[in-house]
């Protein structure tokens, strides 16, 4: 399994980047951690022929605190968030996601940039970034702008991204002390894609839901902010009845492949599930 | 396609070779450097077998151009003994606990588990199956790998290697 032929470029400036894979046009590919690319490049199903690496690129890199706002660079890698004490402290559920996704090795190399950006419905870190109320900030040819995530996926692989446009980095405001959180996500296997997945961040008071987001991984060609199932949480103790409401609230947005991992009616009940569940574990860790 | 230059240090030598930038890491260091140790299993990233150590990560050689790794820190399995020849706690681990039958995925399991002792150089059961869960083993079960690693933390710990009760 060896890839078509292409021309490696190793920038050193975001400017450089950009202007790289304007003059290129659509032969040419950013390079990340390339987890995702360079397995699709050897089964030759991509077949660039400029790959542009931002290995180089030194402002792509890291994490910082901007007041309540977590600025991640989008060359952040899984291995980086999963050790980031800034990470643990202000967005522990990223590091809850981020440690089911793939394995050690690729987590080394795989970037968060790269799995909000490549718009893959297994992708993880996209309904984390919605129910995170996340903003990306893309830099192309034309300047920088910023997309927030809820905008930004349009369909599987397809992206607010124009031609030529990067993703930067990735702000997230910081959630309120206090707040509960979970990611639950069946797979077959260690490095599989989601069956289903859910993600919850709420906040509880007097024993009750007082906010409350949802996200679905996995179970539509974009990800999903389950509203309806959110709201029906809110106000309520998380009882049985409730539960389920949710649940079905959930389901009822879901529209997922059948593929290896399921038919659409198991991995929609699934999907109800991890809902459930997740919504149940981030009230045990609501303050 | 036009050839590009890359140099490396790999298992402490500075190594330097013309290659394709589709030419990926694993080739680069069988075909090239001619070390064999590290092998070509799945191809698609699923297996480890191929894993390497690249400035200080376990990434998955099959995986990575040559090219991104211009410049950088390699060590394989033929890297691993100790400056003497003799082998290293971990591959003395996987030798006194049986944590191989075939062999074929051992050079990514030393691999993986000497970065992942670097991190934490006393880990858990869990913590070692969590750690090595990007390495595929069709014959032991993996049983004796966990042991094996367990046996070298206990080593390069100084501390008298004890079996968990079956």
């Amino acid at each position: 399994m060896i890839p078509g032929p292409f021309s490696y470029h190793r920038p050193a400036t975001l400017a450089g980047a950009v202007k790289l894979l304007a003059d290129l046009g659509d032969d040419a590919r950013p390079l990340a951690g390339g987890h995702s690319l360079v397995p699709m490049m050897k089964l030759r199903l991509a077949t660039p022929t400029h790959l542009v690496d931002l290995h180089g690129v030194a402002d792509l890199k890291g994490i910082s605190r901007d007041g309540d706002t977590i600025v991640i660079g989008a060359m952040t890698t899984q291995h980086e968030l999963l050790t980031s004490g800034d990470i643990r402290q202000s967005l522990p559920i990223l590091q809850e996601a981020a440690a089911l996704i793939a394995d050690p090795q690729v987590r080394y190399l795989g970037t968060i940039g790269g799995n909000v950006a490549n718009g893959d419905p297994g992708n993880d870190m996209p309904a984390l970034m919605i129910v995170l109320g996340a903003n990306f900030r893309l830099s192309g040819p034309g300047g920088e702008r910023e997309v927030a995530a809820s905008e930004f996926y349009q369909g599987a692989y397809f992206t607010a991204l124009e031609p030529g446009e990067i993703l930067t980095s990735i702000s997230i405001p910081v959630p309120p002390a206090g707040h509960g959180y979970a990611y639950e996500k069946l797979k077959r296997k260690v490095g599989d894609y989601a069956t289903a997945a859910a993600a919850v961040v709420l906040t509880m008071a007097g024993g009750k839901v007082a906010t409350c987001a949802i996200g679905l991984t996995n179970l539509h060609e974009t990800p999903l902010l389950a509203t309806d199932a959110a709201n029906a949480a809110i106000g309520s103790n998380l009882d049985a009845a409730t539960l389920k409401q949710a649940a079905s609230a959930a389901e009822a947005i879901m529209a997922p492949a059948a593929d290896a991992r399921g038919p659409v009616e198991y991995r929609k009940h699934v999907g109800g599930i991890m809902v459930m569940r997740a919504l149940q574990r981030a009230a045990g860790r609501a303050a | 396609m036009a050839k590009t230059h890359v140099t490396m240090k790999v298992n402490g030598a500075e190594v330097e070779g013309l290659v394709e930038p589709r030419t990926l890491l694993v080739h680069f260091i069988r075909e090239n450097l001619q070390l064999t140790g590290t092998h070509v299993g799945c191809e698609t990233t699923h297996c480890g077998a191929c894993t390497v150590d690249l400035d200080g990560m376990s990434v998955k050689s099959c995986t990575v151009f040559a090219v991104q790794a211009d410049g950088s820190e390699i060590t394989t399995v033929e890297g691993m003994a100790n400056p003497d020849g003799s082998l290293s706690a971990l591959q003395e681990g996987f030798r006194m606990m049986h944590g191989l039958q075939c062999g074929f995925c051992t050079p990514g399991m030393i691999m993986r588990a000497h970065r992942l002792l670097q991190e934490n150089p006393s880990p858990s059961e869990q913590d070692i199956r969590m750690g090595m869960s990007g390495n595929l083993c069709r014959c032991t079960g993996y049983q004796n790998i966990v042991r094996a690693i367990q046996y070298a933390a206990a080593k390069l710990n100084n501390v008298e290697f004890k079996e968990a009760a079956e």
